[in-house]
């Protein structure tokens, strides 16, 4: 995973509660290999009558094509743990999420593939879903978004903000503490050897 | 027991019982806040592809394969299990297997007889258990906190640093206790505790948290009904949720086929696994029994849930636009009219299963409401694994089943997630058992009311959403 710092590109609206995992990748389509590309499948049902696109979808309007930033109401990513959606998301060429909440761990799982998920209140993100189609500027040093005759900030936990700048690996981090992880296993299994079943 | 416990019985001290459970598993903690924790129990099933294949691509091996367990449930088949019909869910069930054997990990795949959901299989073999630490790559891992657990769902990047290290880098939650005051009303089990907190605070109310269930009513649940409860913590937003483990918890995981060899002296370091008296909360919620009534959801969020006496949200009497537009939204997806009474929804199918209400106490209590009735719909049940379904059997529940016209299948996600091809029909109306009415969830354009198994009973036998009271007069 590459870092990032900042980010310009345009965001389109989403004005949708509780967008589910679920909705960002339904179930079905989960049994494909991510070398496939999974921006297909994003939002596949939300966006299609049977097979056809629903024309007055965001997404679908010539507007959003090319659209790098997606801004919807609270909930975003509630649901599932798969991190599909974020696969869904990313291969269709989105490095920001924008909302006022989302699921706990969407949002891990977004940081992992060096997508933004920036908490912004609602009123705020109100105002922006009302801006959209906009250009925005996403500032991971400064938490700010810049755009739309404006300039908001918007909250990312610390962890996770150092984790998308330096586009940080987890296993290469945690590798570093190969020693305190033996140490520790060694005492686990003194204290709670029923952690270690019987073959 | 963990370092630095100022607790002299388990009782008097500051710690919550989530912060034992955190500091017990604490390797290292960065100046950022991050903390390294230790994995004592890594559940995959055949979606953590995507974590092994990147292990493979990296290299490495799986750190402690003997703390990580396999279960196929997501994909399998419910009926014709010996010769998968569908290639790609051939497929997905075969890579499990293949992973399970090339990293030596235990698997209860298809042709084991203890195969079922992987929050039923963990807990009833015994290889959950008070004090662990336990992840796998599904959001219903809350499930295990039922036993006094930190259980969470991860997603495939943690799977797959969890098969390298068998840790995790978690920042420490707030904490939450929901302390469920009184007694249950008849017909009102953990399902209905959970609609009810979730219907307060919102799919998001608790985000950010891990919950402790705590208060007199909650005691009184059965594992079962704990489980029940945990499983739906993340359906409120939740990181985790957890029950301090007592006598009961301990009764029912005596003799399980992973429970420790020194039984009693485990018990007793268990014991101590609970809330100080003096421990302060983060966020504090009070639910009294007698506000709970038998739940039923009306629309796409779990938080759409109303008493089954209540009459479905009218978006014209909302004062906020926002949320108005979203009821007409839910309530057009879902074929419903703004007003009309709860009981008078018709419903085309029903279904009991999944790793929320599918284990035995669920089936019992289902079977008790259709015990010499007939389904006026048709409707499938999947136990939530081969065990329960052979002890259904044995206490011939599956006959009532049966007998009422419904479909006895085999075990797995089935219907919950339709992973497996058991679909609700576009425009069909299902009362299930299960954890998410989220649009398409139980298929593309399928409509989900969720509720109780003895709830789903009824709604069988009446063919409408309906009280499951007046149905149990006279057989409680």
């Amino acid at each position: 995973m590459t870092g990032w710092t900042t980010h310009q590109g345009r965001a389109v609206a989403l004005p949708l509660e509780n967008v589910d995992t679920d909705q960002l990748i339904p179930a079905r389509f989960m049994s494909a290999p991510r070398s496939a590309g999974y921006g297909g499948f994003l939002l596949h049902d939300l966006r299609r009558d049977g097979e056809a696109l629903r024309p007055e979808f965001p997404l679908n309007q010539p507007q959003a094509q090319g659209a790098s930033v997606l801004v919807a109401r609270r909930n975003f990513g509630g649901g599932s743990s798969r991190e599909a959606a974020v696969y869904a998301l990313v291969d269709a060429g989105f490095r920001v999420v924008i909302a006022p909440s989302f699921g706990d761990i969407f949002s891990g799982n977004a940081v992992n593939n060096g997508l933004l998920p920036a908490r912004v209140p609602e009123a705020e993100v109100e105002r922006l879903l009302a801006a959209c189609p906009t250009e925005l500027v996403v500032d991971l040093e400064g938490l700010t978004i810049a755009g739309a005759g404006e300039e908001i900030g918007f909250s990312l936990d610390p962890v996770w903000r150092q984790k998308l700048i330096n586009g940080w690996d987890d296993i290469d981090l945690t590798a570093s503490h190969k020693a305190a992880i033996a140490a520790y296993a060694e005492d686990r299994r003194a204290r709670a050897p029923w952690v270690w079943p019987k073959v | 027991m963990g370092s630095g416990d100022c607790a002299h019985d388990g009782r008097g001290g500051v710690k919550t019982l989530f912060d034992r459970l955190w500091d017990d598993h604490v390797i290292v903690t960065r100046d950022d806040g991050a903390a390294l924790l230790w994995v004592d129990r890594h559940y995959v099933h055949e979606g953590s592809h995507h974590g092994f294949r990147a292990i493979s691509a990296r290299g490495s091996a799986v750190a402690q394969p003997a703390l990580t367990v396999g279960v196929a449930d997501h994909y399998v088949p419910t009926r014709e299990r010996q010769a998968i019909a569908d290639p790609d869910i051939a497929r997905m069930v075969a890579t499990l297997g293949d992973n399970a054997a090339a990293h030596g990990i235990r698997l209860f795949g298809l042709d084991n007889p203890a195969q079922g959901i992987v929050h039923v299989v963990g807990p009833e073999q015994g290889l959950t258990l008070p004090g662990m630490l336990v992840v796998c790559g599904d959001s219903h891992t809350s499930t295990h906190g039922a036993l006094g657990a930190y259980g969470f769902g991860i997603g495939a990047t943690e799977v797959a640093h969890v098969l390298a290290t068998q840790t995790i880098w978690q920042k420490k939650p707030a904490r939450m206790r929901i302390t469920f005051t009184g007694k249950a009303g008849p017909g009102v089990g953990a399902k209905d505790m959970a609609l009810a907190w979730i219907a307060r605070l919102g799919t998001d109310g608790a985000r950010g948290h891990a919950v402790e269930y705590a208060g007199d009513a909650v005691r009184a649940l059965g594992v079962a009904g704990r489980l029940t409860l945990c499983n739906l913590s993340i359906e409120g937003g939740a990181r985790c949720g957890m029950v301090a483990p007592d006598q009961v918890t301990f009764d029912w995981l005596r003799g399980r086929p992973f429970a420790p060899a020194d039984f009693d002296a485990a018990c007793e370091g268990w014991a101590q696994l609970a809330t100080g008296s003096d421990a302060v909360f983060d966020r504090e919620v009070t639910i009294d029994m007698a506000e709970v009534a038998p739940i039923v959801t009306w629309g796409t969020s779990p938080e759409d849930a109303l008493p089954i006496s209540a009459t479905l949200p009218d978006p014209a009497r909302e004062a906020d636009p926002a949320r108005a537009a979203r009821i007409a939204q839910a309530l057009d997806y879902m074929g419903l009219m703004p007003g009309r009474p709860l009981e008078s929804v018709m419903v085309d199918q029903v279904f009991i299963g999944s790793c929320t209400n599918a284990r035995i106490e669920d089936l019992r209590a289902a079977a008790a409401v259709l015990a010499g009735r007939q389904a006026r719909v048709p409707g499938m049940v999947s136990p939530g694994s081969s065990l329960v379904k052979a002890q259904a059997e044995a206490e011939g529940l599956d006959r009532i089943f049966i007998d009422a016209g419904l479909d006895w299948v085999g075990s797995g996600c089935s219907m919950c997630v339709g992973m497996n091809g058991d679909l609700v029909a576009p425009g069909k109306r299902c009362a299930s058992s299960t954890n998410r009415n989220f649009r398409g969830r139980q298929g593309p354009g399928a409509r989900t009311h969720l509720m109780s198994p003895a709830m789903v009973a009824a709604a069988a036998v009446m063919g409408h959403l309906a009280d499951v009271r007046p149905l149990l007069e006279g057989r409680l």
